[in-house]
């Protein structure tokens, strides 16, 4: 188990950092990356415009740039964001929360509703009943997650709610999915021939067998929660990372938008790690 | 389950050909002005009304369609080109190629899809032709939406080179290219032809996104996502709900891909 959690440790922090050198290669390698607004300003004497000049200059070889921000990271300072002016480690501790709280409300929101509603259709077995909560899940699939945002403004609902009906349907999918597959497993027929009570055979028999897929599904559900965090707060205003990482990729902000990516690939790295080092776990699963 | 497939195709066949008649349907065209009728709501001579700055939003609808449900294609026939060549050469040749392509696959996969795309389409020019932001748009769903499939290709080529067929040809002297496109690369079609058609509404559904955030196809050039992001003004639903048309033609089309491609979701698991 050690070694396992070892692997994903060192897993996780190459692909963060290699996540964060493609950010920044990618912004260096856009066009018009050495052109600053500030230097035309008429009021800057020629030493400061050398100066933001120089600054410039010394982001032009991205690995030595790269390689000196992430020495500086290690000192806790993340550098200044360009655009607003900041720095990177206080915008990131300001918003954080916010994030965290709509994305940690919208994921319970939209297990409670996927999971509720997959149970419910695996445990009552009715054709009707099923073909209605796929039609639901299916129209909620259907409708852009930007849409969902606008839609929870023209409501006035939380944003946390736009988040859990954006989850919600690629949820139910899976986790109806795999409760299907576990209830034609043979010993469900068993359990059923020997007279157990369905609500035994889901919990007892059936729950446990799709629960290692299904903590999978939630390591993957956190990476669509951040990524539906950024539409929802960049249209409902709301000042969280997600609406700063829509404010770094419109501005180019190379610091920002790096630090940003590399936060964004260890949240859900870790989530996908997690999931299978708990989905190890569990009884019944090789160590 | 064959009746919905049935009528599902028939509602694309209806919506694809009404969006390649826009040029008779509305041969006004999308970028026409009526500037005394701006912002008015539907008539007889404007079916959706106007937008605001009195564009006959009927035939928006239908040359944004048309952008959308023919460029959509276009990039899942490049993202599936592009996982073919990533995946499947990485599955084929396995060991070190294997490891490394997958390693790139699971950094893209490691972002959130919206992010990615959002940063990437950032860093592009956004000051550029509406011709050029249609290209760079769907270009670029094309070019980062290869990971997925790339992974189930890699995992199915890994098991064709193992097969007895291709350990048969090999032994009978077939080696490299010609092993690959005569006896792997056909047994990878059906799951090539479901990514295909499994990339296309998530591309329509990620350009929609992108044009509600302002990062998709430029002005005056219409597309869902452009003509979505009218909701934004809105102050109530019953307001102005003509102004809802094209998400409801959005969620008819992609609930069609959905019951159309129900078979080929299976192929790609």
């Amino acid at each position: 188990m050690l070694k396992r959690i070892a692997r994903h440790g060192l897993t996780l922090i190459a692909t963060a950092l290699l996540g964060g050198l493609l950010a920044a290669a990618l912004v260096r390698l856009a066009p018009g990356f050495d052109v600053d607004e500030q230097q035309l300003d008429s009021h800057l004497n020629s030493e400061s415009v050398q100066a933001i000049r120089q600054t410039r200059l010394d982001q032009h070889n991205i690995f030595r740039f790269y390689f000196h921000s992430l020495q500086r990271a290690v000192h806790g300072d993340l550098g200044t964001s360009l655009s607003l002016g900041q720095p990177v480690s206080t915008l990131l501790r300001e918003r954080a929360p916010l994030t965290l709280r709509l994305v940690g409300i919208g994921l319970l929101l939209s297990w409670a509703v996927a999971m509720s509603l997959a149970l419910s259709a695996a445990w009552l077995r009715v054709s009707a009943y099923d073909a209605l909560t796929t039609v639901i899940s299916g129209t909620f699939l259907c409708i852009p997650a930007a849409v969902l945002a606008l839609l929870s403004v023209l409501w006035n609902v939380p944003g946390a709610l736009a988040v859990g009906l954006i989850v919600f349907p690629r949820v139910y999918r899976y986790a109806r999915n795999l409760l299907a597959k576990a209830y034609s497993l043979p010993h469900i027929i068993t359990a059923r021939a020997k007279g157990l009570s369905e609500l035994r055979i889901l919990f007892w028999h059936v729950v446990p067998v799709a629960a290692p897929q299904l903590l999978a599904v939630a390591g993957v559900s956190v990476s669509i929660a951040v990524g539906a965090a950024i539409p929802v707060e960049a249209l409902c205003g709301l000042a969280g990372v997600g609406q700063l990482a829509w404010q770094a990729a419109l501005a180019r902000d190379l610091p920002l938008l790096m630090n940003i990516t590399i936060l964004v690939t260890l949240v859900t790295l870790l989530a996908n790690s997690g999931a299978d080092v708990v989905g190890h776990l569990l009884p019944g699963q090789e160590a | 389950m064959k009746f919905w497939r049935v009528a599902a195709c028939a509602v694309l066949l209806i919506v694809v050909g009404g969006s390649l008649s826009a040029n008779w349907l509305a041969p006004s065209g999308y970028a026409r002005q009526y500037r005394e009728a701006a912002g008015a709501p539907p008539s007889h001579q404007h079916w959706l009304g106007t937008d605001d700055i009195g564009r006959d939003r009927f035939a928006r609808v239908l040359y944004g369609t048309r952008i959308s449900l023919l460029l959509a294609p276009a990039a899942a026939l490049l993202s599936t080109l592009m996982a073919a060549l990533v995946g499947g050469l990485a599955g084929y040749l396995g060991g070190a190629w294997a490891r490394s392509a997958m390693a790139v696959t699971d950094l893209f996969l490691s972002l959130p899809w919206l992010f990615l795309l959002i940063t990437v389409r950032a860093i592009m020019p956004l000051n550029v032709s509406p011709l050029f932001s249609v290209l760079v748009t769907f270009l670029m769903l094309g070019l980062l939406g290869w990971t997925s499939a790339a992974r189930v290709l890699c995992s199915t080529a890994g098991s064709l080179r193992e097969s007895d067929f291709v350990r048969q040809a090999r032994a009978s002297g077939v080696r490299g290219a010609r092993l690959f496109w005569i006896h792997v690369l056909p047994n990878l079609k059906p799951v090539l032809y479901a990514q295909f058609w499994i990339s296309i509404p998530a591309f329509i559904l990620s350009e929609a996104n992108l044009g509600i955030l302002g990062l998709g196809v430029a002005e005056p050039m219409p597309s869902w996502g452009s003509l979505l992001k009218e909701l934004e003004g809105l102050i109530s639903v019953g307001e102005e709900p003509w102004k809802f048309v094209p998400l409801v033609l959005l969620v008819i089309v992609v609930t069609s891909f959905q019951f159309v491609l129900s078979k080929q979701e299976e192929v790609a698991a």
